[in-house]
């Protein structure tokens, strides 16, 4: 799947849900099922500042892809994280370099994104961009 | 007063979030402001604003005499023994850090140490703390027992012959606890230091007679006692007031200015540099009526104690929830809850609990210390006002199982 693709897939995914509760539900489900990330990788350079929960984000490069792994002590984050990695694992560093990331918003997270909210959506954000810097 | 009639005040309570009624229970944070407070702003700004204690002309001495009648209106509410005794500040935090500049500009030294316990707001460490890199004195820490308490006789081993200051809070904004203020102001003056009380909680919720307290200084905000934001209130033993250096430096607070050297005004002025909040200060008239008709209500009193014995009963039949600030009698405890779920990241049950309508705090609650000390990373926190019902809190509770289902 191409980015796009991958941004809609989850566009129609939430596109599901009418209740908030729902969603949440959704990215519980999505948190529980993500990748282990090894304890030994929770290291202070992986982490990201200004979440209220912990998350720690990783990045390798392949064939000059990027591909990312991550974790968070706090579920709902985790499924967020989760959601982020699913569609930007696997693109050039260009491609994330030049994402809008507009598809937060469009599947209603966007009030996660103001750089005051606690969760952080926006230093995720950031971290992933700078990863690909 | 009534419950109903307290709400009938504050029609943001008829707020809906998410298509669901909104059930504030973030009042430790800020309050809201009831219909009066509002329209003693209102009228300020409309019809009475001008700069005060400056001009000549009959607006500037309309909002002199609205500003100068709520020190009044503090001192009494605070029985202090004098108006100049009564500094208005931006809040408890403006407050605590002009003591901690000024008292510590003339009073502490290198090598001289600050008591301040371990159930501080930052607002009540960090300030202390740049006083100590200034100065090269130390911060001395009152650890809380395994409830949260502070206990005198912890505080009476902390002494020594460096001690210069005591700052404590009257209630801890995690813990809900009513600290024997009392007790340790006693037992700090036996040892001839001062005490400064953060009564950024305390004021809520008790009645502050700082005579009786004996205390040196008390600081509160305002908009977390119903007035509006950016007003706070330090009062302090005009003892110590008037032997302090001002803090900021400018308008009003001088009595002569000339380049060979300048006078600075006689309290409360000195402290009051700049123009002052002068359309906020006096919604603390309103706001202070507010707490008065809510103190002289038998029926508003029961339905807190209701909310706060229900509350412990229900933190104390689940052991996956654990509690902070457990008091030893009931009567020690305002109600405002501090806990974590085990096995449910408070962070996921404060997300959860704002898409239900509820409006809690999550998080290091600005007390990184205390968390570190009870070795967690947040707490959610649950904090009621007088507005606040018990069927709120029975939804609260449904609601939070609620999460907990979907979360473990």
């Amino acid at each position: 799947m191409t980015l796009e693709e991958k941004k809609q897939q989850i566009i129609d995914d939430f596109g599901q849900f009418e209740e908030w509760l729902d969603k949440y539900e959704y990215l519980i489900e999505l948190g529980k099922n993500l990748e282990p990330f090894p304890d030994d990788k929770k290291t202070e350079d992986k982490l990201i500042k200004g979440c209220q929960s912990r998350v720690w984000l990783d990045c390798e490069e392949r064939d000059g892809r990027l591909w990312f792994t991550a974790d968070s002590d706090a579920i709902i984050t985790k499924g967020i994280i989760s959601l982020l990695i699913d569609v930007y694992s696997g693109c050039t560093p260009e491609e994330i370099a030049e994402d809008d990331f507009g598809f937060i918003a469009e599947i209603g997270l966007k009030d996660n994104l103001s750089p005051t909210r606690a969760n952080g959506l926006v230093s995720m954000i950031e971290t992933l961009k700078s990863y690909a810097r | 007063m009534t419950v109903k009639e307290a709400r009938a005040q504050f029609p943001i309570l008829d707020t809906t979030v998410y298509g669901k009624p909104l059930i504030y229970l973030d009042n430790a944070a800020t309050s809201q402001r009831p219909e009066s407070v509002v329209a003693c702003w209102n009228g300020l700004v409309r019809g009475c604003n001008a700069n005060i204690h400056r001009a000549v002309h009959k607006l500037a001495a309309d909002a002199t005499d609205e500003y100068e009648n709520t020190r009044n209106a503090v001192k009494e509410f605070l029985n202090a023994e004098l108006r100049e005794e009564i500094i208005f500040t931006s809040g408890a935090t403006a407050s605590i850090n002009l003591v901690a500049f000024s008292f510590g500009e003339a009073f502490v030294h290198e090598g001289d140490e600050i008591i301040v316990s371990e159930a501080e707001h930052h607002s009540n460490i960090v300030p202390w703390q740049m006083l100590c890199e200034r100065k090269g004195a130390h911060l001395k820490v009152l650890e809380t027992e395994e409830n949260g308490a502070l206990l005198p006789e912890k505080l009476e081993k902390l002494f020594s012959e460096k001690t210069r200051i005591v700052a404590i809070s009257h209630i801890s904004n995690v813990l809900g606890l009513v600290n024997p203020v009392k007790e340790l102001v006693a037992i700090s003056h036996k040892h001839g230091v001062p005490v400064l009380v953060d009564g950024a909680q305390g004021v809520v919720h008790e009645n502050v007679d700082v005579q009786d307290l004996d205390c040196d200084f008390y600081a509160f905000s305002g908009h977390k006692l119903y007035a509006a934001t950016g007003t706070g209130v330090l009062y302090g033993k005009k003892k110590w007031l008037d032997i302090m250096p001002p803090y900021m430096g400018g308008g009003e607070m001088i009595h002569t200015v000339s380049f060979a050297g300048t006078t600075y005004a006689p309290l409360p002025a000195k402290f009051e540099a700049g123009t002052q909040n002068l359309n906020g200060v006096p919604t603390l008239v309103p706001a202070i009526d507010f707490v008065k008709c809510v103190r002289e209500s038998k029926e508003i009193a029961a339905e807190q104690n209701a909310i706060t014995e229900y509350l412990l009963g229900v933190f104390a039949k689940d052991s996956r929830l654990k509690l902070y600030g457990v008091p030893r009698r009931t009567e020690e405890k305002i109600p405002l809850f501090s806990f974590t779920v085990e096995g449910a990241h408070h962070e996921d049950l404060a997300l959860l609990l704002d898409k239900m309508g509820i409006a809690v705090r999550s998080g290091q609650m600005c007390a990184e210390p205390l968390m570190d000390r009870f070795k967690t990373t947040g707490m959610v926190r649950v904090s009621f006002a007088p507005y606040n019902t018990l069927e709120e809190a029975k939804t609260f509770v449904k609601c939070l199982y609620k999460a907990i289902d979907m979360l473990i």
